[in-house]
């Protein structure tokens, strides 16, 4: 089957008061007609990477071809073949939706008639007929990101690279995208898109790629990258250190990896939730300890960095170091509340 | 970097017209794209109310400030303080009007609108050529309010219609060739704040140290030979001359030749930029 896009060992390195290895020799294939997941934190090189293949940045060295045509040498025909929607909804403000949708459906030379007419249909499919003659700065972030999907999607592109579509979104929104994004593909659209979200990952992606510091560091479809993980997170808060390690020890034999000690609470990946939380009760019980809190999860993509690498995701931001621990404690905050946890229960 | 004409293959069955690698269709699509975001930069223009207030609102406030609370101080031999002062107005107000060509850029930059751009198959120089062509036509407006406000508090042009057009068009020359320098300005910004506190001390000593609204004698000596020959005087001294009498020759050739090297130094300046810009 022939590739729809492929990226062979690309470079990039941007210099400047920090060097930064953003790609350092990322190779991946997609087959046409698939869903491809880029994975990775904040800073692992997922946008760099959409920007080589879209045309916009150029590597320092390797090669990136979509439909076989290589991204540097064809560039104006490559872009006349991909649709790209990016994480800060490049839409202009200013213009209402369909004012937006006519311009890009122009800017890719297409006929007056055709982008009148695609327009229409874009805004009726997209749910954004009634504000389509409202500015954008108007609309909401979920009609904003279906908006610049819309856009993306004016020309009919064979190739359609979406830049963490949903990030920053809140779950209904981002299920709707996620309904549009999974019927374009029943169109027989390729689709390159990167997240942050394992569970997205997971909906979408046929295959997928994880990145670490422009490397990557696994890839494969999402079942055989869960079952690697194990299939879920349990999740158990104590009230004090020593009840922390204790417990940490009691679960050892649960789990499908060491359980981990993050304070007072111990994580464990396990393959059966509702089994395994049972059998972690009645240890816990046999041992006299009482937990403060106690939840199965599903695995965040810090989860599988942590099963991947031994170590938690964190951001490539070279600022200071405070700005640093904040974001990645923003960052940790957020992967966790992203997780969705299947049962919560206090306990005391 | 490649562009859309270095294309060779026939792109496959796009439901688009297909990249063509013939110059006509080039140069067409490159004037089509030029279009577009031109009308998109006009329309954005009437729907945020700091750019008409930088456009419109303040060049009238500027007229009424210096015809009524300054003017008086200001004396101006040989002809009225307003006749003196609206060449001037004129220059300043299509001066801080470049402003906005900073801004607007840093704007697309910052919000990724420049990428998506970058993404399609359009003509790489209609982004630029684009926006400062919207400045042209916004310029254009800006002038004809600013000639009603001026004939409304006594501005009475001497020379007559094609002179005073004239002048206008030489204007209009001078603000495009301005405008590709804020254009570099504005993609050498990393936000749009940054982009108009870099623009702003580049604009007042050249506005203000100028012609426009004070006659060069009563400036220190010193500040007196910069002020004369500096391109923004030298526009207004010619201007005025064409509004309202006095030698024009030597100053439209001067402002003339200035426009000329702002084009030939800022363009493939800001197209360097664009470029480069990751």
């Amino acid at each position: 089957m022939p590739y729809a896009i492929e990226a062979e060992s690309l470079q990039k390195t941007f210099t400047g008061k920090h060097e930064v290895h953003a790609l350092d020799g990322v190779t991946f294939n997609v087959e046409e007609g698939t869903v491809f997941g880029l994975l990775g934190p904040n800073g692992s090189g997922k946008t760099t990477a959409v920007r080589v293949l879209t045309t916009i940045l150029k590597p320092d060295s390797g090669t990136a071809r979509v439909l076989g045509h290589d991204v540097g040498k064809h560039a104006g025909l490559v872009r006349s073949l991909i649709g790209l929607a990016g994480q800060y909804a490049a839409v202009d403000e200013n213009l209402t939706g369909r004012e937006n949708l006519r311009m890009v459906g122009k800017l890719n030379h297409l006929p007056t008639a055709y982008v009148v007419s695609r327009a229409e249909d874009l805004l009726d499919q997209f749910n954004l007929a009634d504000a389509a003659d409202r500015p954008l700065k108007t609309y909401s972030g979920g009609m904003r990101r279906r908006l610049d999907l819309a856009a993306a999607l004016v020309a009919r592109p064979t190739v359609l690279f979406l830049d963490e579509p949903t990030t920053g979104l809140d779950p209904q929104s981002r299920n709707d995208l996620w309904e549009v994004i999974e019927s374009l593909v029943g169109g027989g659209t390729t689709v390159l898109l990167t997240t942050q979200y394992l569970e997205e990952a997971d909906r979408l992606a046929d295959t997928l790629a994880v990145l670490d510091h422009g490397r990557v560091i696994a890839e494969g479809t999402p079942t055989e990258l869960k079952a690697d993980l194990g299939a879920t997170v349990l999740e158990v808060g104590l009230d004090s250190l020593e009840h922390a390690n204790g417990t940490a020890d009691l679960f050892a034999a649960l789990g499908t990896h060491t359980p981990t000690v993050n304070g007072t609470v111990v994580e464990v990946t396990v393959d059966n939730g509702p089994a395994s939380a049972m059998a972690g009760l009645r240890s816990l019980d046999r041992a006299g300890i009482v937990p403060t809190a106690f939840t199965l999860r599903e695995p965040s993509l810090d989860d599988v960095f942590l099963s991947l690498t031994g170590r938690r995701t964190e951001d490539e931001t070279k600022s200071t170091e405070d700005e640093t621990t904040s974001k990645r404690r923003r960052a940790r905050r957020r992967a966790a509340e992203d997780a969705m946890p299947i049962v919560t229960g206090e306990l005391s | 970097m490649t562009t859309t004409a270095a294309t060779t293959i026939t792109a496959p069955s796009v439901s688009g017209a297909p990249p063509s690698d013939s110059l006509p269709s080039t140069l067409r699509w490159a004037v089509s794209d030029t279009f577009t975001i031109t009308k998109r930069n006009l329309i954005a223009l009437t729907r945020i109310p700091e750019a008409l207030f930088f456009s419109a609102v303040q060049p009238i406030m500027f007229v009424l400030l210096f015809v009524y609370v300054f003017g008086g101080a200001i004396k101006t031999p040989g002809s009225s303080y307003v006749n003196y002062l609206m060449p001037g107005v004129f220059v300043q107000t299509v001066a801080f009007g470049a402003v906005s060509t900073s801004i607007g850029l840093a704007e697309d930059l910052q919000k990724g609108l420049i990428e998506r751009f970058r993404a399609l198959p359009m003509a790489r120089s209609a982004v630029l050529v684009g926006r400062t062509t919207a400045d042209v036509a916004r310029n254009i407006a800006v002038v004809v309010i600013v000639t009603v406000v001026g004939l409304m508090v006594g501005f009475r042009p001497t020379t007559g219609v094609v002179p005073y057009v004239a002048g206008v068009l030489l204007i209009l020359l001078f603000a495009y060739g301005l405008s590709w320098g804020f254009a570099f300005i504005g993609l050498s910004a990393s936000n749009a704040e940054t982009a108009q506190v870099m623009s702003f001390p580049i604009l007042f000593p050249l506005v203000f140290v100028s012609s426009a609204f004070v006659p060069l004698n009563q400036m220190p000596s010193w500040m007196q030979g910069f002020a004369t020959y500096q391109p923004f005087s030298v526009t207004i001294t010619a201007c005025r001359a064409l509004m309202t009498g006095g030698p024009t020759a030597t100053w439209v050739i001067q402002s003339l030749a200035w426009t000329l090297g702002f084009l030939v130094v800022l363009v493939p300046l800001a197209s360097w930029k664009y470029r480069t810009r990751t």
